[in-house]
This record gives C-alpha cells, sequence and structure tokens, in this order.
C-alpha cells in the first residue's frame, strides 16, 4: 500500500534543513506500524511530508501508494486517495462547524472519486453515531471547529473525522500527547476497530504506553532523520526500558 | 410547491468572473447629460410631482451647488478615485414607455422581464411562493412591485417611492428627509435633487409584517448615475424585514450611485434592514465599477429597535456608514456587516450610532475582508450624549487579509458625555494561515473550498443575522468574489 524510498525532506526555502535523512519504509495493506523516537527525530515531519504540507521539500526520494508516487499530489488529492492525518496540533478554525465540515470533506472525496455523494440524513445518522462512540461532547461539536477544545477534545475530534472517513491509510501524529488513560483508550478502540485487512495506520508515537492498548504489527525506531531500528512489539518494550540512548550514539546523536 | 430562493442564483456561480455583468438592451429615455435646475425640474416633471416636492428637491439642489462650490464634497474617507465629472452624468434614465408606472407586469417590457429572471429575481407568481415581495428599480424607475395587493390587505404599503409620493403624500411629506435632511451631507443633498425612484415601505401600528420585502436595484444604462431613496416607516409596535440587492453590468467607465435611506421605528417598532451589494466591483485591473456614495440612517424611538445587516461584495468604491439614532429610552440599534475588498477595491464603510435616549443600547459587528490590493477601512463613531443614562455599546471590528498587497485599517471613534455608559471595544487582524489551510485541505477540501470555508466562518456572525436564503447567498457571492485572490 505505502511505500517510502530513500527519503529526504527539508523545510522549504531553508538552507541545511534536511530533517529528514534517507528513510525507507513499506506498509502492506492491514499492518499496523509504529514510530517511536525521541524528541526532533523527524516523526512530526515525516507525518506531514507524506500528507503534502507546504513548508517541506522534498529533495530526494520517494513515496508510492499502490505502486504511484503520490508527491506532485497536493494534500487534498492525497486525502482522496485514503490518506488521513490526525493531527498533533489541529487548528482551529472559526465558525466553521465540524459537522459542515466534514460533510464538506466527505462530498469532495465521493467527488473527486465519482461517487454519489452521502445524503444528509444518511450523513446525520452517521455523524451521531460516531460521536457517540468516540465519546465527544455533543455540545462541543455544535461550536466552531476546534476552538476552544481542550487538548483532549481536539484529539477526541480527531479520532470522530477518522471514523467518519474511514480511510485507508491512517497516520496518527502523537495523538496521545497529552491524553489521559480515558482517552487514550478511546483514540485505541477507535483504531482497533477499525482495523481490517484493507486499512492500514501508521502511529507516530513518542511513548510506548499508547502501544498498551494498539498492538503494532511493526515497530520503528527513527533517530535523526533515520530509520535506525525495525522489530516487532516487544521494540517498544525495549524502548520503554532503556530510553533512546543507545540509538542516539549510533548516529552519532547526543543525548 | 418549489422551494424558490429569495435569489436563486447559487447555480450560475460556478466561473470566476462578474456574472451580473450583461447589458439589457431595452429602449431608453435619456435627459441630456449634466447637472441643472432645468434637469431637476424635468426629472421632477417626469414623475408628475406635486409642488412640494419641487421646491423641496430644487432647495436641495442649491444647497448642492453651494457645498460644490465650497470644495464640500467629503474626503476624509480612506478612498482615492479621481475626481467625478458630475456634468457627464445621465440623472435620470428610463425604460422607455415607462413614464407612467406599470400597472401590472404585463406592462413591463418583457426584455426587463427577462433581465430579472436572469438576475434570478422572482418577480411573477414565484415571488408569492417564495415568500417575498419584490420591488425592482431598473436604472432609476421601479419596474415592478409584486404582492401590493396581498399587503394592501394588511394595511401595510409597499410600492414605488414614486407611487408613494402620488398614493400617499402625507406620509411622505411628514417623513421625507426627517432622518437624512438634504443638507446631512454633498451626497444627501445631491441625491434629494435628483432621485428618481426608490422603495417605500409603511406598516401600520402593530402590524408583523408577514414576508420579507425586498427591493432589488439594477443600474443598466451606460453613464447614467442612480439616485434611489428609500423611506421606511415602522408604525408604533410594528415588525418589518427588509431586504435589498444590486447589480450593474460590466462598464470600464464608473457608475455613481448615490442613495439615502430613511428608517422611522416609531415606538415599539422593529425595522430589520439587510443588503447585499454586488454592485459591478471594476476589472481585475481596476477599470470602471460603481462608486457607491450611500447616506443610511434610521431614528429608534422608545422601545424601538433597528437592525442593520450588510455584505458587501461589490462596487469599486464603497462610501457607507448606515447609522442608528437612539432617541428613544430602551432603544436598540444593531449593525452587522461583511465588507470584501478584493482587486483594486476600496471599502469605507461602518457606523454610527448616536445615544440620547436613557438605557440606550448599541452593537457593532464589523468583519472586513481584504484580498488582492484591495483597502478595506472600518469608520464607526459612538456617540454618547449626556442624556443618555446607562447607554451600552459592545463594538467589535476584525479584518481578514487574504495574501500580502491588501490593507486593512480601523478607525472607531468614541465620544461619552454621560459618565453612566459602558463601552466596549474589540478589535482583531488575522490572516488565513498555513495551518488552517492545511488541515481543511488535509481533510479533501481544494484550497479554494478552504479558502471559502475559512471566510464564510469567519464571518458567520454576521452571516446569520440575514434571513436563510439570503445568507446562502452572501456565502455564495463571497466565494465568487473571492476568486482569483487565492492559490
Amino acid at each position: 500500500m505505502l511505500e517510502i524510498k530513500n527519503l529526504h525532506a527539508s523545510v522549504l526555502d531553508i538552507d541545511d534543513s534536511e530533517i529528514l535523512r534517507g528513510i525507507d519504509l513499506k506498509v502492506n495493506r492491514g499492518e499496523v506500524h509504529a514510530i517511536m523516537g525521541p524528541n526532533g527525530s523527524g516523526k512530526s515531519t515525516l507525518a506531514n511530508v507524506l500528507m503534502g504540507r507546504f513548508d517541506y521539500v522534498v529533495t530526494e526520494g520517494d513515496v508510492l501508494i499502490d505502486g504511484k508516487s503520490i508527491l506532485k499530489l497536493r494534500p487534498d488529492q492525497r486525502a482522496h486517495l485514503g490518506m488521513f492525518l490526525a493531527f498533533q496540533y489541529p487548528a482551529e478554525i472559526p465558525g466553521v462547524r465540524p459537522w459542515q465540515f466534514l460533510k464538506a470533506a466527505l462530498d469532495s472525496k465521493a467527488d473527486a472519486n465519482g461517487e454519489e455523494k452521502m445524503t444528509v440524513r444518511n450523513f446525520s445518522k452517521l455523524f451521531d453515531e460516531k460521536v457517540e462512540a468516540v465519546g465527544i461532547n455533543p455540545q462541543l461539536v455544535k461550536r466552531s471547529l476546534n476552538e476552544g477544545f481542550s487538548g483532549g477534545e481536539k484529539k477526541r475530534n480527531e479520532m470522530l473525522q477518522l471514523e467518519v472517513l474511514q480511510p485507508s491509510l491512517s497516520i496518527l501524529d502523537e495523538t496521545d500527547s497529552g491524553l489521559d488513560v480515558d482517552a487514550l483508550r478511546i483514540v485505541a478502540e477507535g483504531v482497533n476497530s477499525m482495523r481490517s485487512p484493507d486499512r492500514s495506520f501508521i502511529v507516530v508515537t513518542h511513548y510506548q504506553r499508547l502501544l498498551n492498548y494498539i498492538t503494532p504489527d511493526v515497530v520503528h525506531i527513527l533517530v535523526k532523520g533515520k530509520i535506525v531500528k525495525t522489530g516487532g512489539p516487544e521494540l517498544a518494550l525495549e524502548v520503554e526500558k532503556n530510553g533512546y540512548k543507545q540509538y542516539l550514539s549510533e548516529v552519532g546523536a547526543k543525548a | 410547491m418549489t422551494n424558490q430562493n429569495t435569489i436563486s442564483r447559487e447555480s450560475d456561480l460556478s466561473g470566476g468572473e462578474y456574472k451580473w455583468g450583461f447589458v439589457t438592451d431595452v429602449e431608453t429615455d435619456l435627459a441630456p447629460k449634466g447637472l441643472n435646475e432645468d434637469i431637476v425640474r424635468l426629472i421632477s416633471s417626469k414623475k408628475d410631482e406635486p409642488e412640494w416636492l419641487l421646491e423641496w428637491r430644487l432647495k436641495a439642489f442649491r444647497h448642492w451647488v453651494k457645498l460644490k462650490e465650497e470644495d464640500a464634497e467629503p474626503t476624509w474617507a480612506k478612498i482615492d478615485y479621481p475626481g467625478i465629472d458630475y456634468q457627464d452624468i445621465y440623472y435620470y434614465a428610463a425604460p422607455k414607455g415607462m413614464n407612467e408606472a406599470p400597472k401590472s407586469l404585463d406592462d413591463v417590457d418583457p426584455e426587463m422581464l427577462a433581465t430579472f429572471e436572469k438576475l434570478g429575481i422572482p418577480l411573477q407568481e414565484r415571488a408569492a411562493l417564495a415568500g417575498v415581495a419584490v420591488d425592482a428599480v431598473f436604472d432609476s424607475v421601479s419596474v415592478a412591485t409584486t404582492m401590493e395587493k396581498q399587503l394592501g390587505e394588511l394595511g401595510i404599503i409597499f410600492c414605488s417611492f414614486g407611487n408613494a409620493v402620488k398614493n400617499h403624500p402625507e406620509l411622505v411629506k411628514k417623513y421625507l428627509g426627517s432622518i437624512v435632511p438634504y443638507t446631512d451631507n454633498f451626497f444627501a443633498a445631491l441625491n434629494a435633487a435628483v432621485f428618481t425612484d426608490g422603495s417605500f415601505v409603511y406598516i401600520p401600528p402593530g402590524v408583523r409584517c408577514p414576508i420579507e420585502l425586498m427591493t432589488y436595484f439594477r443600474i443598466n444604462t451606460e453613464g447614467s448615475g442612480q439616485f434611489e431613496r428609500t423611506l421606511i416607516i415602522a408604525d408604533k409596535g410594528s415588525y418589518v424585514s427588509y431586504l435589498e440587492g444590486c447589480t450593474a453590468p460590466f462598464r470600464k467607465t464608473s457608475q455613481l450611485h448615490a442613495a439615502t435611506v430613511e428608517l422611522v421605528a416609531l415606538d415599539d417598532s422593529e425595522i430589520k434592514y439587510s443588503t447585499i451589494q454586488n454592485w459591478f466591483p471594476g476589472t481585475p485591473e481596476g477599470e470602471g465599477g460603481v462608486y457607491n456614495f450611500v447616506t443610511k440612517r434610521g431614528r429608534a424611538d422608545k422601545n424601538a429597535k433597528i437592525s442593520w445587516t450588510q455584505v458587501e461584495t461589490g462596487s469599486a468604491i464603497t462610501w457607507k456608514y448606515p447609522s442608528v439614532i437612539l432617541k428613544g429610552d430602551n432603544s436598540v440599534g444593531e449593525f452587522f456587516s461583511v465588507a470584501l475588498a478584493n482587486n483594486h477595491q476600496q471599502a469605507d464603510t461602518g457606523t454610527k450610532m448616536i445615544h440620547i435616549g436613557k438605557n440606550t443600547k448599541s452593537t457593532i459587528v464589523s468583519k472586513g475582508i481584504s484580498a488582492g490590493k484591495g483597502s478595506n477601512t472600518y469608520r464607526g463613531q459612538v456617540l454618547i450624549m449626556p442624556g443618555a443614562e446607562n447607554a451600552v455599546n459592545h463594538t467589535q471590528c476584525d479584518s481578514l487579509l487574504v495574501g500580502d498587497q491588501c490593507g486593512a485599517h480601523t478607525v472607531p471613534y468614541i465620544e461619552v458625555r454621560n459618565p453612566t455608559a459602558r463601552l466596549e471595544h474589540e478589535a482583531s487582524t488575522s490572516k488565513v494561515s498555513d495551518d488552517q489551510l492545511f488541515y481543511l485541505m488535509a481533510r479533501g477540501l481544494s484550497e479554494e473550498e478552504a479558502h471559502h470555508m475559512i471566510i464564510t466562518g469567519w464571518s458567520r456572525e454576521v452571516f446569520k443575522e440575514l434571513p436563510f436564503e439570503f445568507a446562502l447567498e452572501a456565502s455564495q457571492l463571497l466565494k465568487v468574489s473571492l476568486e482569483g485572490a487565492v492559490g
């Protein structure tokens, strides 16, 4: 499904700002991959570059979805292919209701793929179901998108979108940061309930604790813009115990 | 029953340019260009007006001449335009055969009806289905007013200004110029001298007007000015919601529009006045466009309320300050505005809230969007007079910038002469951020859709004050008006 080949990326218009320094990664359909790493290792950059954020530039390498390069596609086109980024810091959009926003997102995806748009009635039903499932305060989704939401509410709102849009490749960018245990469980339940042979996930996280609830198929350790180790779920436990120190020394970085 | 919107243009709004730029080919009865006493007399005689009205026009004209000689054309607004040659304008342009107002729609030139069809204005029985009564003003003459009869049964008068002069002279005489006297300002004097038509509304005591009243203004003839005059009187304890829409053809020369609107809200009444102003804004290079110099003011008596809502997307220049004189105790004044300046458009708009009565309350929400090389200025005045015990004002001015060549300015004046007053002023300036755009695009919205969603969301506080169909239209207008400004 997703193949990343020797991916190098820098910050746009800034010299010597390379953050991703040759990443290779393959995520098959139905797999859950965890990407772990210390602060500043490039985890969030990777997530944003995959989704096509404008202020990064890919200098080398390629990203393929089902064998086709997506590097020239805009973020909306990537979304139409079934990609989804759950943001670490979702933007606040005053005056836009989550309902209205999600309906528009769903409609644009249907449009792009030549599918019929969901009726308002069906959408409302789906939306209400998911609001309940994600445990978001129903009053909240009548307000402005993310405006005045607490950190936890923002994350739940990301999960709400994930569940409504049903993407085939979801990238969760530190969705666990700032969450209490209950919220963490809801995020995990969302991912687990959506796990299927057709859907893939990349879970970006600093800590191992989310992985107590979501068992990944593969764990990667990202340090200084490179994947330094790949393993099974046990790798996450090892990091939990010993920290990132040993990997930092491997790439000559300071702890 | 079809669900006909007040103006259902959504389906036409796919492209990028001004959609209302077509010209209707109707024969026009034109008075010679230029302005002098003879023209004023001619207009008055064409309209078959009584002597008192001609006298009033002439006084206004002489006052205007004096102001012109004193070089008193206002220059304090932050707008920049080549001087207007007042002798190079047609002051009277009427569709031929319209000297007499048509008795029914059957008398109206089919070309003209087709124009309003094209604009999506329901003039025929569709208007009834839509639950609006429409008055259409083409160049300077009111061509059709629908549902006059049905409204008449409630004692409501909704007709062209010309008809009001003929049929309800006592009301016109009593209130004309009572809120905006011809001495008010340069453009008000000009309007009083040469106004040709407009709308007139009277709601009897205790009557709640059951439908929206709407006037649709259209400038057609090249080189003609449009000077309409609107007078709305809500008698004691009555209510009315009134809408106006405006468009003009695509012209490379500028056109002058100088209107006057007077609202009289007697004790315990309420007037809600909504405007969607979409006059031709000029070409993207800044050629042509309508110069929109408008004086709008209302007086709220005891316990009365006047609410102005405006969405200003058109015109090359907008100079407009809908105001409320809060004369009666407990009266309320509101002003909600979204003004867009794209390309070379310049908007200098705001409001005046003049608190005279006790416990008067005013609210100002102004949202200015600047894009391209547009310049947007909020100019407002809140005046608390000595007798206005416990007056309250809340003002909120927000500016949104799209791109980096536009400008936003805020000029609030506050004058308080009573220490019990409470005033709040909030202001903000923001840009559509990359984070917001990326967030929406990552969910599948195109860059244009994302911009549109962010901007209409930002304008929502004002849009929600509009009648539903109008809010939809306003949102679509913003979308069209901003095309080319993003990306």
